[in-house]
């Protein structure tokens, strides 16, 4: 099978899983115990006016025709009013998203320029105190809960030193950079507006680090086994033996095979990110789409917990597909494998 | 030109410490060419990997011995100095040539940056970086690569070079490790069976114009074999090795002619003939390392076994012009009860 | 699809000699695997004892099962679960209130001590609750195989279309936060991990020559892959459930952390933490004990997996 025809496959395996999945979580957040409409409007509010809400919201009809309005409107762009801004959601996750998106990238390019280095450094030191050291320190990143290191690092870094904005993503008393992309760094950068540049990047570093700290130490143990056992191929000694250069042996021949590797949990990582975003975007007041969700969640606002879980769904099954795409241009053993061999 | 005095390479292992190599010696001269039989598992690749200096360590030990190349003492040698003979005086031909080249790199790719950079230990990124630039430098080492891949008679060296390893047939591959090891002129070849995982005709292939590249460039040859025949054609020495030890020691065509230690006669018996004869092996497997056969390691599976070969190591001793032979069979007056 | 039914009239049930040779390959692998299990189970345990740190795991585990027996009898003052002592609110960390005391003047450290108890219980139902469904589902996918195994694992997709924790919020939002809902709404998210896990192991032992050996003897579908097949698959899934309790745990903490879990006045460490938040920065103790004892309680459980994970010699994922 050609590595296209799997990637189509992929693609393909993935549209009834989402479908599935939007079925699922309909039919989760519409049969939840409790009145949507009644809560929307509050014990004071009558009878007649919950049950107007009621028709308006489609709330009468059978679950499966509100299934099907639903998604009739998710391809016209709808995602259904939520309760309490009163707004389509797709106009809150617009809003929202891009700060998400932002820290979340933040995150991941911070796990990946920590987490492998300090992987082959473990490698390379098998069994010495900095193997050991790496490895104490991955299993304590793993096993810490995301909000008590953000509250760890709120008060030291924030609240005693004064280093660091406590929340929020850019001090209240400077505008917001013109919306372009959203991503206030990106923006800030475009509008050569460095001191809201500085400001957004003094608050992401917090939240950005609280949410990578587990994905690191995640990569940095994927990557350590896969250059352990690099060491010991075939082709790796036999360069040696033939007078290859250390260095590019460790860092050229044996890293991207490693990298290679480490791929594989990238995919799985990003929803580390995604479900860590949650806690990290509670704690830090990070107006994101998480901090929505969170409240959607607690106010059981239908519309919106159903349109953040089928955004992060998107977005997760996305991230996927791209970390196969590049899988196959890396390591022609995938692209090239099964046509060589039929050849 | 290499010689191996009383090696012994050890592993730790779980059930405690396997004497893989229990004391070997060995020597190649200039332009020798010399093999070293012996059926898997008897230790050949942990000499050849010693040498090289390739064998994890742990759980591999070096407990004694000396290996030295013109002069110069391997084993203690520093990594930084080793690796200016790496490739440009020892080589190494690999066994298994479809997992000896990195997958994920093109042929051209590992095959010219081994040209430019051989025999330097590490090398600065902005060297590196300054030499990507040097466009003539590059152009050098392809000509170079395509020329050593023709003289392995590859039919179309520019496709090769431009290919990932998944791409090339086992025969092929094999021929381009060869090409690579012979890239930093050598003075002595290391192969460890190259072609054996290969089908016959292509091992053949591939032997045939081995040898021709060998005499050609008057090259010394340590040959690793499980296969006495093909030990035969390519050498003009032979050591027999047997669980850790060097059994017989003799010039190929006197081997054959006469040989004593009764391994080594085992093995010969035990080579396909195209006579259709049947083919007589030995019964039994190599011995358990961790708690090898007292005296001579070999006398569980012995036909001609004695009280004493149960009790006293055989010395290796001399039985004819360079032949030497270690089994009491032959030692003058065996002591014992 | 029928490839397995013993009614088959192919199946070589009636055949003495394959029955033999299928009874032969048997004696030999019983006699060689109950000599190997005894080995692999001499170099685990030696391995492990080797490993300080999964020592250390295990000592933490074994502590939090102590502490979560006898939490009435440890911790200083037990009835704190339940009562309020506006005389001496916001004690800071002291002799007499060890993490000191919150907005109702209940100790913390007892209350740590008894939320080991609902922690531990989440972590272990979930995984029970994961396992029950989990296990059998893969199990019958890699088995059956065919249009039942495309069925199951297309469902795991759908679970697996999100990232479990998003899932377990989702779930616990909508119903009401008591401790059971946490633990179903997590367990919930939980098992299809287990499904891919054991279905994949089945597919690459089913070839093996054992099963085939077993399955040409004509045996029970159901008695191979409970004789022959789990028994594999069991240092597997050791691993996994003792990591995993670890991550439960965590999940639960977070679900009490965002106002979703289990509600005041349980002493949960996820609510307590969260509930402490509100006294930040000054009594920084409400927060801070509470995350300490998770991180302790997770860190445990990772440490005792990856030494089980490297004694055992097992790769997951």
């Amino acid at each position: 099978m050609r590595y296209r025809d799997y990637l189509i496959r992929r693609l393909l395996y993935t549209i009834p899983a989402l479908i599935g999945l939007s079925m699922l979580i309909f039919a989760i957040a519409r049969v939840m115990p409790g009145d949507p409409a009644r809560l929307a409007l509050g014990p004071e509010a009558s009878e007649e006016q919950v049950a107007k809400l009621r028709k308006e919201l489609g709330l009468d009809l059978p679950i499966h025709i509100q299934y099907v309005h639903y998604m009739r409107g998710v391809f016209q762009g709808k995602l259904g009013v939520s309760l309490y801004t009163n707004r389509d959601v797709i106009v809150d996750l617009k809003e929202y998203f891009p700060a998400t998106f932002e820290l979340v990238t933040v995150a991941m390019l911070l796990a990946v320029a920590v987490g492998v280095p300090l992987g082959i450094l473990s490698a390379m030191r098998k069994d010495r105190w900095e193997d050991h050291s790496t490895r104490v320190f991955a299993l304590s990143g793993v096993s810490m809960p995301r909000f008590w290191i953000g509250i760890l690092f709120q008060l030291v870094l924030a609240y005693h030193l004064g280093l660091l904005p406590v929340t929020g993503r850019m001090a209240a008393d400077l505008p917001a950079p013109a919306r372009i992309t959203g991503l206030y760094l990106v923006d800030s950068l475009l509008a050569g507006d460095f001191v809201a540049l500085k400001s957004s990047l003094l608050h992401i570093i917090m939240p950005a680090v609280t949410l990578s700290l587990s994905p690191i130490a995640q990569l940095m143990r994927v990557v350590r086994a896969s250059m352990i056992e690099q060491m010991r191929k075939g082709y790796i000694l036999t360069a040696r033996a033939n007078g290859m250069p250390e260095n590019l042996l460790v860092y050229k021949y044996m890293l991207k095979n490693a990298f290679i590797a480490a791929l594989t949990i990238i995919g799985l990582l990003y929803g580390f990110f995604l479900g860590g975003a949650f806690v990290v975007e509670t704690v830090f007041s990070w107006p994101g789409m998480a901090r929505y969700g969170v409240r959607a969640f607690i106010y059981k606002d239908f519309n919106a917990i159903i349109g953040v879980v089928l955004v992060i769904a998107v977005a997760y099954a996305v991230i996927n597909i791209l970390v196969d795409i590049a899988y196959g241009l890396l390591d022609p053993r995938i692209r090239l494998g099964a046509e060589a061999r039929e050849a | 030109m290499l010689d191996i005095s009383d090696l012994r390479v050890y592993f730790d292992v779980f059930e405690g410490e396997a004497r893989v190599l229990d004391g070997i010696s060995l020597h190649v001269g200039e332009g020798e060419t010399v093999a070293l039989v012996g059926e898997t598992g008897c230790g050949k690749s942990v000499t050849i990997k010693t040498v090289l200096r390739i064998l994890p360590m742990p759980p591999a030990r070096i407990v004694s011995g000396h290996i030295v190349y013109k002069g110069q003492g391997l084993l203690a040698m520093p990594e930084e100095a080793l690796h200016a003979l790496r490739g440009r005086e020892i080589a190494f031909i690999p066994q298994e040539p479809m997992s000896s080249l990195n997958p994920v790199f093109t042929v051209e790719e590992q095959f010219t940056e081994l040209i430019r950079w051989q025999g330097r230990y590490r090398v600065g990124w902005l060297e590196r970086l300054a030499k990507s630039f040097d466009g003539a430098g590059k152009r050098a080492a392809r000509e170079r690569a395509l020329d050593l891949l023709e003289k392995m008679n590859i039919p179309d060296p520019v496709r090769v070079m431009r290919s990932y390893p998944v791409e090339l047939s086992g025969g092929m591959s094999q021929r381009v490790l060869i090409a690579m090891a012979l890239a930093g002129n050598p003075s002595l070849l290391i192969a460890d069976e190259p072609g054996t995982a290969l089908d016959v005709t292509t091992q053949e292939q591939i032997l045939r114009l081995m040898k021709e590249r060998v005499e050609t460039e008057r090259l010394a040859v340590l040959y690793i074999t499980h296969n006495l025949g093909v030990a035969r054609e390519m050498t003009e020495r032979i050591y027999v090795m047997y669980a850790g030890h060097i059994v017989e020691e003799a010039p190929t065509a006197e081997l054959f002619r006469l040989p004593r230690h009764p391994y080594t006669q085992g093995l010969i018996a035990s080579i396909p003939k195209l006579t259709g004869e049947e083919v007589v092996g030995i019964e039994g497997r190599i011995p358990d390392y961790v708690d090898p056969p007292s005296g001579c390691r070999f006398h569980p599976r012995c036909e001609h076994v004695m009280a004493v070969c149960r009790e006293i190591k055989p010395e290796l001793v001399p039985i004819g012009p360079g032949h030497r032979v270690a089994c009491h069979l032959y030692t003058s007056a065996p002591a014992g009860p | 699809m029928s490839k397995y039914r013993t009614s088959d009239v192919k199946a070589p049930r009636l055949n003495p000699e394959a029955q033999a040779q299928a009874v032969a390959l048997e004696e030999q692998r019983a006699a060689r695997s109950y000599g190997a299990r005894f080995e692999d189970l001499r170099r685990t345990l030696h391995r492990l004892r080797r490993s300080t740190l999964s020592l250390v795991g295990l000592a933490i585990v074994l502590g939090l099962i102590v502490l979560a027996i006898f939490a009435p009898q440890i911790a200083p003052y037990p009835e704190d679960i339940a009562t309020v002592h506006f005389e001496r609110t916001f004690q800071p960390p002291g002799r007499q209130y060890l993490f000191g005391t919150d907005e109702v003047g209940r100790d913390v450290l007892s209350r740590v001590i008894f939320g080991t108890r609902i922690s531990l219980s989440i972590g272990v139902a979930v995984l029970a609750i994961a396992l029950a469904i989990g296990v059998p589902l893969g199990l019958i996918a890699g088995y059956v195989g065919g249009p039942v195994n495309t069925i199951i694992m297309r469902l795991t997709d759908i679970f697996l279309a999100i990232p479990p924790v998003v899932l377990a919020m989702a779930v616990s939002a909508v119903l009401t936060p008591t401790l059971e809902n946490s633990i179903f709404a997590i367990a919930f998210s939980w098992w299809p991990w287990y499904t891919r896990l054991i279905q994949g192991q089945v597919l690459s032992i089913k070839e093996e020559t054992f099963v085939e050996a077993s399955r040409s003897a004509g045996a029970n579908p159901l008695y191979i892959t409970f004789k022959e097949i789990l028994p594999n698959v069991l240092t597997i899934l050791i691993v996994k459930v003792t990591l995993d309790i670890g991550y439960a745990v965590l999940t639960g903490a977070v679900l009490g952390f965002l106002g979703l879990g289990v509600r005041p006045p349980t002493p949960e460490w996820g609510t307590m933490a969260s509930k402490g938040r509100l006294h930040l920065p000054t009594r920084w103790w409400l927060t801070t004990f509470p995350g300490l004892a998770i991180f302790v309680t997770v860190l445990g459980f990772n440490l005792l997996g990856d030494g089980l994970r490297d004694a055992f010699d097992v790769e997951l994922e």
